[in-house]
């Protein structure tokens, strides 16, 4: 771990003034790479006395959630219990109570890849492994090594480590908006257009511009008559990251799809709204066949290496069984 | 149960007694070794080697060297004198034979290369990033095929013509089952606080075996024994890696005594995956031939145990086979393959848990293909005596087992067609597999003093590593004196006590029984002989045969005068007092005596005429029961029940407690553990608890033991046997033969994995 500078500021205005340093909030996932000499920040903002913790119904009928809202306060929120359960089920399926109790929702945004390559303190260095992540152009030493839990969606050459969130899953499939506020003023992006794929830059990974907070998450009003689930495939029962999971939000009506989301966790390089899954069931009947075609639609662009081929078969189980517990 | 509940005096052996040193651990309070921060501590952290194989080409420590707090950086320039090669035969065992820094040479990766002493924690790790190396490296060698090998492969344990029998035998199981590298991880990680004193040497140490670690390091650092002391006072589990000492305890111990002042050195997770031991991989090769009845005709058991480049250590897969199972043709032969990984250890049950792993998962094929009960076929085959050494078995109740977790199970309600058993949705899968490990009686001294204050202490260089060692002694020196439990001292895991055993192989409850119980038996004859020969005491002039200690009382055991001694009659008449009884502290006090004290001594097994004359091994078989949910390809081990025939149990919470712990290992050596060697560099990739899985609660089945409890008397007096390993053989093959049962997919390598179980055909429930 490197020597580093910390401040505490009191307010957004302060902290989005600090912008040469990392903002910490819940430090689950950064300093676990401090630790690691992953992320080495000059100086840490920390942002856990900003008020940006509060859970609002909002007039449209949407849900706000503050950036500092902790993972286990939003997972057992009644709103968010009763109107958005997918949420509340994928982050209870996530990490353990512990990391729960710490984990924000802006850092969960922001949570980084579990690939073991890129989490090598030496990674992307002269005689470490090559990782384009941690430095554009080194290569990619997972393309070759030990892929297992690699990502076989939304890949490129350059990169393919797997987003790791359950929370972001769920938020895809609620269409959520991330509010943030930065040197430039207050803007909002959409959840889809927030992580970005690795393509080339594998070290962007997101949509923010320097010195850009995370203030809050805003879910759109819930989808009247709609079910939801969030099913989590791991070689454990608990305490693992997903090796592929599903998030469904859907409305039927006389048999017939009427309204349908599905996202994909575990098998992809970023939070994987599923449109093609989407396609393959919006107007359908709610059965067997057209779960298991849709499930192929998902899959049907997927690239295995050599230890994670087993994923596209996993996640196609795990999108049909997602849409049955959904529908029964 | 409370302690209060308790039975008193012999009945206490046998019972749940809680350990004596539970509250202890808690409250936080029990003392590791890393807890020890003495005056003037210095911190050592490890450079490790990020190559798997070559040489360092050069190592530059001339800024380290300038950084704030550094005290020392040691590395192979300058380490050469510091230390000394160890003879097995004379001074004991390591677990890694080259010392550190020996050279410039990288066998694995991770290799300690370096190591910076500074005044804190924090400065030593600045210091040890900022070593510069640079390597000329050669490609490791991680193959995962262990079987293209050319080296020797010993035969062992033949009898008949086994390449004949399995020639003519009508049915045949062919088959290679592998087991992957498991990594040690006991929740106290290895660390050593090394203190000298310009002359003695203190190590803090989390050790299997304190007078091993002390015997090494005297003769690693040439320091006479008498000035080296080792001390474990609790131990946050080992599994088998803190038996034998391991390159930090040396580095530390050279640190100290170069600088003049403690030093701490700790291993973190990370290098625990890499540097201090594992369980080695295996690929075994198991042919059995039957008859159409089911009859074994054959066993052919070849082997590869993996091992790293400087050291000879073998997983001896076969030693099992030999008397399992009746059968008068059999060979086993071993191959020892280097690859370029750190150096293996042995870890909870050392070659049964995966030789078992093969060879019950061939019975459960054989069975498969006889078209057999897998319970039938082994109670058939069945063995009456140890064919391997032809001797009687001392005590052997395995068939029993059997038809005991049969009953449990309800076994007879078994189908055996593959994905067959339905229960809430889930296809159900029943598995069984059996279990033996060696028994022995090792060599044990141990004191019991009778203390003036009322207490008694009890004294032995062994150590309690979580399995409840302090309270099974407690409960012997109790059984002895009567004293109640919360005025026992235990005092253990320091070579300044008695030589004891290391914990180690199942071995120590059986080893201090007698030396404890001797102990206790001479403590008790000297301190009746105190009160009958001391004048003033109320007892002087009795005879010492005609009193006794209960309940930590000394009283008269007849109620009319006695033949005396002394007294001018001949004769002691007992007083109400006498008959009361008076605490030998009164006693201790009359004759002005700070205690009396006795040591004990357990004679070993291998000496023993007698016990020589047995096999002597305990038994036991898991049957398993699993979930699958082929819809979304997962799978649950629901079930397991053990049944044991360890002789007869000590203490039934701490026995259950080994076995029950056991069954979680297993169940994580079944489905989850496997520690990955990345291709390229020969690095142990998933060194972390996120990424090398072991069994969370969640995962836990229900689990349940029931002990056989006959005593084996050929052992000890007591008749126990040990139960640290055994509980976790055979846990695996149950679990994959379950797997088989519920899915028709047989898992050959573990662990089962989500990609194995994908191929079922068993598709819904």
């Amino acid at each position: 771990m490197q020597t580093f500078g910390y401040v505490k500021p009191t307010g957004v205005d302060k902290a989005i003034g600090q912008s040469a340093g990392n903002f910490i909030a819940g430090g689950t996932t950064l300093v676990d790479l401090m630790k690691l000499s992953v992320e080495q920040p000059k100086t840490l903002v920390d942002i856990n006395l900003l008020p940006l913790d509060k859970i609002e119904k909002l007039p449209n009928g949407g849900l706000r959630i503050g950036a500092l809202v902790r993972n286990s306060d939003l997972a057992w929120n009644a709103d968010v219990k009763k109107d958005y359960a997918v949420l509340s089920e994928a982050l209870l399926s996530g990490a353990s109570p512990q990391l729960r109790n710490m984990a924000t929702t802006g850092g969960n945004l922001m949570q980084r890849t579990r690939c073991m390559y890129f989490r090598e303190p030496s990674a992307g260095m002269p005689g470490g492994y090559a990782c384009n992540k941690r430095t554009p152009g080194s290569g990619c030493a997972a393309m070759d090594g030990f892929n297992r839990i690699h990502a076989v969606l939304g890949t490129s050459e350059h990169c393919i480590a797997t987003h790791p969130s359950d929370m972001c899953v769920a938020m895809a499939v609620l269409e959520a908006t991330i509010h943030v506020q930065g040197p430039n003023g207050k803007r909002t992006i959409a959840f889809e257009d927030f992580h970005k794929l690795p393509g080339d830059t594998p070290n962007i990974e997101n949509a923010l511009e320097p010195g850009e907070l995370i203030t809050f998450v805003d879910l759109p009003k819930p989808v009247a008559g709609a079910k939801s689930t969030y099913l989590k495939l791991r070689d454990r029962a608990s305490y693992e990251f997903a090796l592929s999971s599903a998030a469904i939000v859907l409305r039927v009506e006389g048999g017939h799809i009427r309204y349908v989301r599905v996202a994909l966790g575990g098998v992809a390089t970023k939070p994987w709204r599923s449109h093609e899954a989407e396609k393959a069931l919006l107007g359908k009947r709610a059965d067997l066949e057209t779960f298991r075609k849709a499930a192929e639609a998902a899959m049907a662009e997927a690239k295995p290496r050599k230890d994670n081929a087993f994923k596209v078969e996993l996640a196609k189980r795990c999108i049909t069984h997602a849409l049955t517990l959904a529908t029964a | 149960m409370a302690i209060g509940n308790l039975p008193n005096a012999a009945d206490i052996i046998g019972t749940g007694v809680p350990r004596i040193d539970g509250s202890l651990k808690t409250s936080g309070t029990a003392r590791y070794a890393l807890d020890h921060d003495l005056p003037r501590l210095v911190h050592a952290v490890a450079v490790q080697s990020t190559i798997g194989h070559g040489r360092i080409r050069s190592l530059d420590a001339t800024k380290a060297e300038k950084m704030p707090g550094v005290l020392l950086v040691l590395h192979h320039g300058n380490m050469s004198d510091a230390y000394r090669l160890v003879s097995e035969q004379s001074a004991g065992r390591t677990n890694e034979a080259r010392p550190p820094f020996a050279d410039d040479k990288i066998a694995y990766w991770g290799q300690f290369i370096a190591a910076v002493v500074a005044e804190t924690l924090e400065q030593a790790n600045a210091a040890a990033d900022a070593i510069a190396i640079t390597y000329d490296a050669d490609d490791p060698d991680v193959e995962y095929d262990l079987s293209n090998f050319d080296g020797p492969r010993p035969s062992s344990w033949l009898r008949g013509d086994p390449d004949k029998a399995l020639a003519e035998a009508p049915v045949v199981v062919d088959e290679t089952y592998s087991t992957p590298v498991e990594t040690h991880n006991p929740m106290e990680m290895h660390g050593t606080v090394a203190d000298w004193d310009g002359e003695n040497l203190t190590l803090y140490e989390s050790s299997q075996g304190v007078v091993n670690h002390r015997n090494v390091m005297a003769a690693v650092l040439g320091i006479p024994r008498e000035n080296v002391r080792v001390i474990s006072r609790f131990i946050g589990s080992g599994f088998g890696g803190k038996l034998f000492p391991w390159p930090q305890s040396t580095i530390a111990a050279a640190a100290s005594i170069k600088l003049q002042r403690p030093v701490k050195m700790s291993v973190d997770r990370r290098m625990m995956f890499s540097n201090v031991g594992h369980r080695p991989h295996t690929q075994q090769r198991i042919r059995l031939g039957a008859n159409k009845d089911g009859k074994l005709t054959a066993i052919r058991h070849d082997f590869f145990s993996q091992t790293s480049i400087n050291d000879d250590f073998v997983e001896h897969c076969g030693e099992q086979t030999p008397f399992l199972y009746s059968c008068p043709n059999l060979v086993v032969t071993t191959g020892m393959v280097r690859r370029n990984v750190g150096a293996p250890a042995p870890m909870r049950g050392p070659g049964a848990v995966p030789g078992l792993f093969a060879l019950e998962s061939a019975m459960d094929e054989l069975a498969i293909k006889l078209n057999m009960d897998p319970v039938e076929l082994r109670l058939m085959n069945d063995s009456e005596r140890d064919e391997g050494t032809n001797k009687p078995f001392s005590s052997r109740h395995l068939k029993e087992c059997y038809t005991t977790g049969a009953e449990k199970i309800g076994w007879k309600k078994r189908t055996p067609e593959v994905g067959s058993m339905r229960r809430d949705g889930k296809v159900i899968g029943w598995g069984v597999a059996g279990a033996s490990w060696a028994a022995a009686r090792v060599p044990c001294t141990a004191s019991v003093e009778l203390c003036q204050n009322g207490r008694v202490c009890v004294r032995c260089a062994t150590q309690d590593i979580g399995t409840g060692t302090y309270t099974i002694f407690a409960q012997v020196a109790h059984a002895e004196t009567g004293v109640p439990l919360d005025r026992i001292d235990v005092f253990l895991g320091d070579t300044g006590l008695p030589e004891g055993p290391t914990s180690g192989g199942s071995m120590v409850t059986s080893a201090i029984l007698p030396a404890a119980t001797d102990a206790s038996k001479t403590a008790v004859k000297r301190m009746l002989q105190i009160a009958a020969t001391t004048p003033g005491s109320p007892f002087h002039g009795a005879k010492a045969e005609h009193l006794e200690l209960t309940a930590g009382l000394i009283r008269t055991t007849s109620q009319s005068p006695v033949q005396g001694v002394a007294l001018e009659k001949g004769e002691f008449t007992p007083t109400r007092e006498t008959m009361q009884g008076i605490p030998f502290a009164e006693i201790l006090r009359i004759a002005d005596l700070s205690g009396v004290s006795a040591t004990g001594r357990t004679h070993p097994s291998f000496e023993d005429e007698n016990a020589r004359k047995y096999s002597l091994h305990s038994y036991g078989c898991h049957f398993a029961e699993v979930e699958w949910e082929p819809e979304m390809a997962r799978l649950r081990v629901s079930r397991i029940f053990s049944v044991f025939d360890c002789g007869r149990i000590i203490n039934t919470k701490a026995g259950t407690n080994q076995i029950l712990g056991a069954a979680v290992m297993g169940v994580g050596m079944a489905l989850f553990e496997q520690t990955h060697y990345e291709p390229q560099r020969g690095q142990p990739i998933n060194g972390n608890f996120a990424d090398y899985l072991v069994t969370t609660c969640a995962d836990l089945p229900d689990l349940n033991v029931t002990f056989l409890d006959y005593p084996d008397l050929i052992v000890n007096e007591y008749g126990a046997r040990g139960i640290g390993e055994i509980g976790m053989a055979g846990v695996a093959p149950a679990i994959t033969s379950a797997v088989y049962h519920a899915t028709g997919v047989r898992v050959r390598s573990l662990p089962i994995r989500i990609e194995d179980l994908l191929q079922s055909k068993v598709l819904s429930a």
